[in-house]
């Protein structure tokens, strides 16, 4: 293994994140300030409204998108704008599992090659051992291995997706983002992913962040949770506190809507409907991102960048002004913005104070 | 293949709801069907859908589950008659509204696809034209399909972007579809295919990549159109909180085969194939703690069924070859639920009355 630059530095610390996309109709704020930092050996889950930036946030992480600002520093060392050649011995210590199997994988690769090009790249598997290899990692992802010789358009969703899994776990690496990796499988390989990504994580001490709208998933595989709303962080916590404690009402409204495996319970989950729709991100937010839809909107909202609360000692917090220790000053007195703002630049980071 | 066993395939209608309709004859109705590929040396075909059946009620929810790969999705694109070469059916009838869709040529099956049947597929963005703003995709559905002119369909098509919660509708009307977040482009696809009004919506995992409010929101949208215009729905799902908030009627598929079909409520209190047993046994549940996330213990893979004195098994499909067994047949267990079983060597002796 390479040295540490810092050897108790966090394994991934991200400060500050911010990603714009130019189109031909403008600009699109996709990711505002994102920070959080992942310990080896945790498995962080990243969740959140559909176009919050959690992709955007995963393509920067592996350098498939370049920041547009803030830094990604990796074991110590900054990767926010490595070059190519500087970046390419952590390629096979990144590895990524892409949304949408079908467009991740090369149509015109069978499995096989697309299995054992990471394996030839990084020198993980020599010729001698390459088809044991091969047929350890498709019977990791439970697939038969006569599925060695297809093609993607041959293969079924779910099939496609393990295949992906595979591919990023191929070189052992030492941190997987998962962009959804288990959508289109069914509960019992589910859980199959689920123990096999623990197994890594106990064995290899391999490292996650697991995107997923599936919060079931979430739930079970991951220690920690940060959620995401239009291209900010809002809340963040270990998994139980934020099941069983949300704070922030986009993460309320969020729970409430998980469908329930229950046809006797149908029809009597008390949802929570945010009003309104999603706004575009085609200026930057000021205030809170949910302001304009909240229950609880309060002048204060709208000012400023609003900085985070800690909610329970071991880093639940959430940013919104509804858990200000100052709440009065807060709901009647918008000017009491400028001591905030000084906070929420000391409370930028995880475990800050 | 044994079609003197698949009538029994299609149960009393107006399971999971009464209704005067629900006597008529079924919109969809699925006999036998088997798909094919032709395997690696390329002289012979593997089935991977084999001898399934199972109906779709007018105005009703016909929920579809099961394993990874078990042939869902083959199985609804050959309602739609898009089984794709060198795949092909092999067996069986696909009867949508009266026409059946195997060996249909393709003026037939253009009129089948979209006003009698359209489908939202599991990856929209590859379904989805790269060269064309959605909107204009959105619109030209409602000029092919309803014969709007160009401005109406417009109108139309920026309408329906907003019915299916889309933020700033105008400016997503000129957007290309990798500009979409994947909620987006789903969202796209779903107004586009209810923008046909179809009798049958099929959708393959339609909110895959799609938070779950925005997902509550689509599938509130399905209800709704399905209620309003008694629009049948095959919704392709392997998320079991949805088939128990949305779906009437329940079909399972393991290993090409539809082993059972139930009414909701029936089917999650009372599962009696293995492979349901094992599927609903494995289920997360959202609301409870984690912690027990063991994979779960091995269940059996044959269960016994007892039906007005005759026995039988439903054996897990992937045990089937080591089980020895022979063919199977479909048994209603309970009103408007069955199950594929085996018959039992000790009750082929009060079979053999019957005869
Ligand atoms: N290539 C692109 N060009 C322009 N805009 C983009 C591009 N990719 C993403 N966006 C926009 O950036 C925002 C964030 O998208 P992103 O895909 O990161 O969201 P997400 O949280 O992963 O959503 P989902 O849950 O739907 O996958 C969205 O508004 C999206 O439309
Ligand atoms: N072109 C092909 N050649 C050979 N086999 C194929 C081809 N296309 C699909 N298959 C196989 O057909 C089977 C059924 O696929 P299908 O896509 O219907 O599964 P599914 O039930 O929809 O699965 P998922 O839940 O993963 O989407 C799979 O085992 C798949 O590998
Ligand atoms: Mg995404
Ligand atoms: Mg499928």
């Amino acid at each position: 293994m390479t040295d540490y630059p810092a050897a108790n530095a966090p394994l991934l610390d991200v400060t500050n994140l911010q990603h714009t996309f130019q189109t031909g109709a403008g600009r699109v704020f996709a990711v505002n300030g994102v920070s959080f930092r992942i310990d080896a050996g945790e498995a962080v889950g990243l969740v959140g409204e559909s176009g919050s930036g959690k992709s955007t946030v995963a393509k920067c992480l592996v350098r498939l998108l370049e920041p547009s600002g803030g830094s990604m520093r990796f074991r110590g060392a900054d990767i926010t704008h490595m070059n190519e050649r500087s970046f390419r011995p952590l390629r096979s210590q990144i590895q990524m599992v892409f949304q949408d199997p079908t467009m991740s994988l090369n149509p015109r690769l069978t499995v096989r090659q697309t299995l054992s090009e990471p394996l030839r790249l990084h020198k993980t598997a020599t010729n001698g051992n390459l088809e044991a290899r091969l047929h350890d990692l498709m019977g990791l992802v439970n697939l038969d291995r006569r599925l060695l010789g297809r093609q993607p358009h041959q293969l079924s969703g779910g099939q496609k997706q393990r295949v992906g899994i595979a591919r990023a776990i191929a070189t052992n690496p030492a941190f997987v983002v998962l962009d959804e990796p288990t959508a289109s499988l069914d509960m019992s390989i589910r859980i199959q992913i689920i123990s096999l990504l623990r197994r890594l994580q106990d064995e290899l001490g391999m490292t996650y962040l697991f995107i997923s709208h599936d919060l079931s998933t979430v739930r079970h595989l991951c220690n920690r949770v940060i959620v995401m709303y239009l291209g900010q962080v809002v809340e963040e916590g270990p998994v139980e506190e934020i099941f069983t404690n949300p704070k922030h009402p986009y993460t309320q409204a969020l729970l409430s809507a998980v469908p329930i495996p229950d046809p006797a319970r149908r029809g009597q989950r008390r949802r929570i409907v945010l009003p309104g729709e999603t706004p575009h991100l085609t200026a930057p937010i000021v205030g809170c991102p949910l302001a304009d839809r909240c229950p609880y909107v309060m002048p204060a909202c709208r000012q400023g960048t609003i900085p985070f609360f800690d909610i329970e000692p071991g880093g639940h917090r959430a940013a919104c002004l509804l858990y200000a220790e100052d709440r009065d000053a807060v709901a009647i007195d918008g000017s009491a913005e400028s001591a905030r703002v000084s906070r929420s630049e000391a409370s930028g980071r995880t475990g800050s104070d | 293949m044994m079609q003197e066993t698949l009538p029994q395939l299609n149960p009393t209608p107006g399971a999971g709801h009464s209704d005067a309709n629900a006597a008529a004859e079924p919109l969809v109705r699925i006999e036998g069907l088997t798909i094919g590929f032709p395997d690696e040396t390329g002289e012979r075909f593997v089935p991977v859908v084999e001898d399934a059946g199972f109906v779709v009620h007018r105005n009703e929810i016909l929920g579809l589950v099961g394993e990874s790969g078990s042939g869902k999705t083959q199985t609804s694109m050959a309602i739609l008659g898009l089984t794709r070469r060198p795949g092909k059916v092999m067996a069986g009838h696909v009867i949508v509204d009266g026409v059946d869709v195997v060996g249909l040529d393709e003026a037939g099956l253009r009129r089948v696809r979209g006003r009698k049947a359209a489908m939202i597929f599991q990856s929209p963005r590859t379904s989805l034209n790269p060269l064309m703003t959605v909107g204009d995709q959105v619109a030209r559905v409602y000029v092919r399909q309803r014969g709007m002119n160009r401005r109406a369909a417009r109108a139309e098509a920026l309408a329906m972007l907003r019915r299916v919660g889309i933020a700033g509708a105008e400016r997503v009307a000129g957007s290309y579809p990798h500009q979409l977040s994947g909620g987006m482009a789903q969202r796209v696809m779903i107004g586009m295919m209810v923008a046909c009004g179809p009798d049958l919506l099929i959708a393959d995992e339609p909110t895959t990549g799609l938070d779950v409010t925005i997902q509550a929101q689509i599938f509130e949208l399905i209800q709704q159109v399905q209620a309003e215009a008694r629009m049948s729905v095959l919704l392709i799902t392997h998320d079991l909180g949805v088939v128990a908030e949305t779906c009437h009627r329940v079909a399972v598929m393991q290993g090409g085969r539809v082993v059972e079909i139930a009414p909701v409520e029936e089917l999650f209190a009372r599962p009696r194939h293995p492979y349901t047993v094992r599927l609903l046994g494995a289920m997360l549940r959202p609301d409870r703690p984690s912690g027990d996330t063991q994979e779960p213990d091995p269940l059996p893979e044959r269960l016994d069924i007892e039906v007005g004195g005759r026995r039988y098994e439903a054996v897990s499909v992937d045990a089937w070859a080591a089980a020895g067994v022979g063919l199977p047949m479909t048994i209603e267990v309970a009103p408007g639920h069955f199950v594929l079983c085996h018959e039992r060597e000790d009750g082929a002796d009060a079979a053999e009355t019957e005869r």
